[in-house]
């Protein structure tokens, strides 16, 4: 991945991912497992990938070697059942102390265990006996932490930049030894970063306001979620967020707005969620867990996960069904899933929060960083399903959270699954089986959570995991408010609704750059009424600005080929301007990568209907997102269709909020969506 | 025999060990794949590795199971790492023989682990016999 350092270019540090030529040769993987058979074979697999592998027999052993050595491994496949610890426990400790991506791998496939391993954070679930298919992908996991880790600095601070710039060759070369050295790098600006904050100084940055972009709040979010609702005092989650310039009374206005969000959405009706988790439990046992569920929504949540606003939308919108296609990770995130996701991170099934109460509503999409324009929710379809718009118009009912666009979620399931679960009626989080980070546009007019399940089927079959990082952030580019009359959703852009987005960027801004290309550019003003309402009318513009789908488009419009540019930008929220998404994306696509880790580009047809009917959706429940199918793996461009009528869209935007936020509860019932097509 | 007769005698005992079911061919397959220039006998030392480890895991299986009173759920992790390594070189039967146990196992049935036991000790032996003789085979071919 060259970064390009320039300051200025925010492409560059988003994309990172470029990666050398040899790439991902020369990954060093550690390996263990107790079996000596296996641990051979793995050996030998892995070394004819042209990965650098350490194997290890004990656990202890490989937690010491981890720590001494504490750049010295990318990523870490374990086997469940080991005599000295359990795998899940060496999972845990690898995650907390080292943060690198951990695989499970067993001869047990039942889905309990499966699910044990998403919801300890494995970013893989293998099952035995291992292929070598299996493992010549296992490099995205890295690419893709990598990338959100970028993001996050990047986001952070502009002033960084120019120190923190990584040298190009950093990110690129995994093979090289300059690969220990792009970590010390990061982590080391990301020390550096913290100092900064620490000093609580504004003099880096200068402004007097801050501007809660959907990537910050995102990273707001996340790291409200890490700390746990009630423990997330100013202060930490400051640290946590790392944002240089940022100041504790930043934080600490911000936090209290989102507080009285949560409390509002906290009367989400419970069901919503537990049709999440329900639904997501009957999802089949995923033989490798495709980032999509664990990682993703873990990743997700770490990102940040949407605003509040968006995250009513996600929730509206996501938890929708589950029934997606087999082995699509968590569908649309049942609203109270969202919502009740209390705990940073996003566990399936794990008593997934039902309790939004907590406030953090924070990852609507488990893990899927719903971007807060609750505009936007991009479904990614496969087949050119298109969302409706989700219920962009909902939230002009004046749901609370405004999210009535759908959310559509599209985790990226893993596996080759060519579904795509849009499940945009009512903002749900379609599922986007595969096709590669559908990004999901949850253009809900609430914060449209886009949440990009890196999709990854990309023409591989083999575990993509679908990340559904993507989620794509809206961003909330809280100047945009000009741009919506009142709310600004420029919901028409779905994103990665290529062609002809335009119609759900309600606001002319964005609908230029949706056409077509799903360029997301400028991020629609997805549903940003929630958020207006939540702040209590200030024109915080949760834009949808890139929201990962290829909404950006504007920007590389190229990125992502199949209309859908749902380009990562979506994903997590990580405020990437759109330009970085597109960087991203189209770097992603570049590198002919499957999508990595949410959504990026995954042109796969992420056809986020946003907002068609928001309203509509919400009220009805049964509103059919509509989403083209998005290239199925093809990338066929096919984005979307607009079929919401940006009017339309314009109105129950609008008329939203007028409404303002409704009743805490959630309306956007987005259980209710169906998903017309889904194609599967 | 010549040489064109010994490749048709790999062959043959091939066959019919996946025909039989002793081997999974895509495993075997999969296993040949890895074998290389720098690894020429790859296949084979998975296979020793086997063995070695399934000689560890049936003696650890004969003292729980003389134990008293039968510790079912320790028997039950053992088979699962049995089973795990059977299906690493695609040991069929032998992996079959493990389901079985472990059924008994969850039964708390110890009469039926024992002879559920003395299957797998049968089919792991066979297996033993037949995969010797067809490595043999392989390398006098080799050689010829």
């Amino acid at each position: 991945m060259n970064l390009n350092n320039d300051k200025g270019s925010m492409s560059t540090a988003s994309s990172s991912v470029t990666v050398s030529d040899q790439f991902p040769a020369g990954l060093r993987v550690l390996v263990v497992d107790d079996d000596p058979t296996c641990l051979r074979i793995l050996e030998k697999m892995l070394g004819t990938c042209l990965y650098e592998v350490t194997k290890c027999n004990r656990a202890e052993i490989a937690l010491d070697m981890l720590r001494t050595n504490k750049n010295g491994y990318d990523i870490v496949i374990s086997d469940v059942h080991m005599p000295d610890m359990d795998g899940f426990k060496l999972l845990e400790q690898v995650g907390l102390e080292m943060d690198l991506p951990v695989i499970m791998m067993s001869a047990d496939d039942s889905k309990q265990v499966v699910m044990k391993g998403v919801t300890h954070g494995a970013c893989d679930y293998l099952i035995k006996p291992v292929r070598i298919e299996a493992l010549k992908n296992i490099w995205q996991h890295v690419v893709r932490k990598r990338k959100n880790e970028w993001k996050d600095l990047e986001q952070s601070g502009s002033v960084e930049e120019g120190d923190r710039q990584p040298k190009p060759s950093e990110e690129a070369d995994y093979s090289s030894s300059a690969n220990e050295g792009n970590w010390r790098t990061s982590k080391r600006r990301k020390d550096e970063e913290e100092e900064i904050e620490e000093r609580d100084d504004t003099s880096t940055l200068k402004k007097p306001r801050v501007v809660w972009s959907v990537e910050l709040h995102q990273q707001f979010v996340s790291a409200v979620n890490q700390l746990g609702i009630d423990k997330a005092v100013p202060k930490k989650i400051l640290e946590l967020m790392n944002v240089p310039g940022l100041t504790r009374e930043n934080v600490a206005s911000h936090l209290q707005k989102y507080r009285l969000y949560l409390r509002r959405l906290s009367g989400v009706s419970p069901h919503q969620g537990n049709s999440f988790i329900s639904s997501h439990s009957q999802e089949p046992p995923y033989g490798s867990l495709s980032s999509l569920s664990g990682l993703d929504f873990q990743t997700l949540a770490a990102t940040g996960q949407i605003p509040a606003q968006s995250l009513a939308t996600l929730q509206a919108a996501g938890l929708a069904r589950s029934a997606a296609k087999p082995g699509l990770p968590m569908p649309l995130v049942d609203q109270r899933n969202i919502f009740s996701f209390d705990n940073q991170k996003l566990r399936f099934g794990e008593g997934q929060p039902q309790h939004m109460s907590s406030g953090k509503q924070m990852n609507l999409l488990h893990g899927i960083p719903t971007t807060m324009d609750s505009k936007q929710l991009v479904n990614l379809h496969h087949s050119a399903q298109s969302l409706g718009s989700l219920n962009m118009q909902a939230s002009a009912h004046g749901n609370p959270s405004g999210q009535s666009s759908p959310l559509l979620m599209q985790m990226a399931q893993p596996q080759s699954r060519g579904q795509i679960l849009t499940e945009t009626s009512g903002g749900q989080v379609p599922r986007l089986p595969t096709s590669v980070g559908h990004p999901i546009l949850s253009n809900g007019a609430a914060g449209a959570m886009l949440a990009i399940n890196g999709i990854g089927e990309n023409s591989r079959g083999t575990g993509y995991n679908s990340v559904s990082q993507t989620s794509s952030v809206l961003n909330f580019p809280l100047n945009h408010s000009a741009e919506l009359p009142g709310n600004s959703f420029p919901l028409g852009s779905t994103p990665g609704i290529s062609a002809g987005m335009s119609t759900l960027t309600t606001k002319g801004g964005f609908q230029e750059e949706i056409n077509s290309d799903i360029k997301g550019s400028g991020g629609f003003m997805p549903s940003y009424d929630i958020f207006n309402d939540l702040q209590q009318h200030k024109p915080h513009n949760w834009e949808l600005q890139n929201v990962g789908f290829a909404f950006d488009a504007s920007q590389h419009s190229n990125s992502l080929q199949a209309s859908v540019d749902v380009t990562p930008s979506v994903l997590v929220n990580q405020g990437y301007s759109s330009s970085q998404r597109n960087v991203q994306n189209s770097n992603v696509s570049a590198m002919g990568k499957p999508i990595f880790s949410v959504g990026e580009g995954s042109e796969h047809g992420i056809a986020l209907n946003v907002g068609q009917h928001l309203n509509s959706l919400l009220v009805d429940n049964s509103t059919r997102v509509k989403s083209e199918r998005v290239t199925d793996t093809s990338c066929q461009p096919t984005l979307l269709p607009q079929h919401f009528g940006q009017e339309d869209l314009m109105s129950a935007i609008l008329k939203q909020q007028q409404d303002g936020l409704g009743p805490a509860e959630n309306d956007f019932e987005f259980d209710g969506y169906s998903l017309d097509n889904i194609p599967v | 025999m010549n040489s064109n007769q010994l490749q048709h005698q790999v062959l043959y005992m091939r066959r019919s060990l996946f025909d039989q079911g002793y081997l999974d061919s895509e495993q075997l397959i999969q296993l040949e794949d890895l074998q290389d220039d720098a690894n020429p006998n790859f296949v084979e030392e998975v296979v020793s590795l086997f063995y070695s480890d399934s000689a560890r895991l049936i003696q650890n299986i004969e003292q729980t199971l003389s134990n008293r009173p039968v510790d079912f759920s320790r028997l039950d992790d053992i088979l699962h790492q049995f089973k795990g390594s059977c299906s690493s070189i695609g040991a069929k039967k032998v992996k079959d023989a493990c389901s079985q146990f472990r059924e008994y196992c969850n039964a708390g049935n110890a009469e039926g682990c024992s002879r559920s036991f003395q299957l797998i000790k049968q089919e792991y032996e066979t297996l033993r016999r037949r995969l010797e003789s067809y490595f043999q085979m392989v390398k006098q071919a080799k050689a010829a």
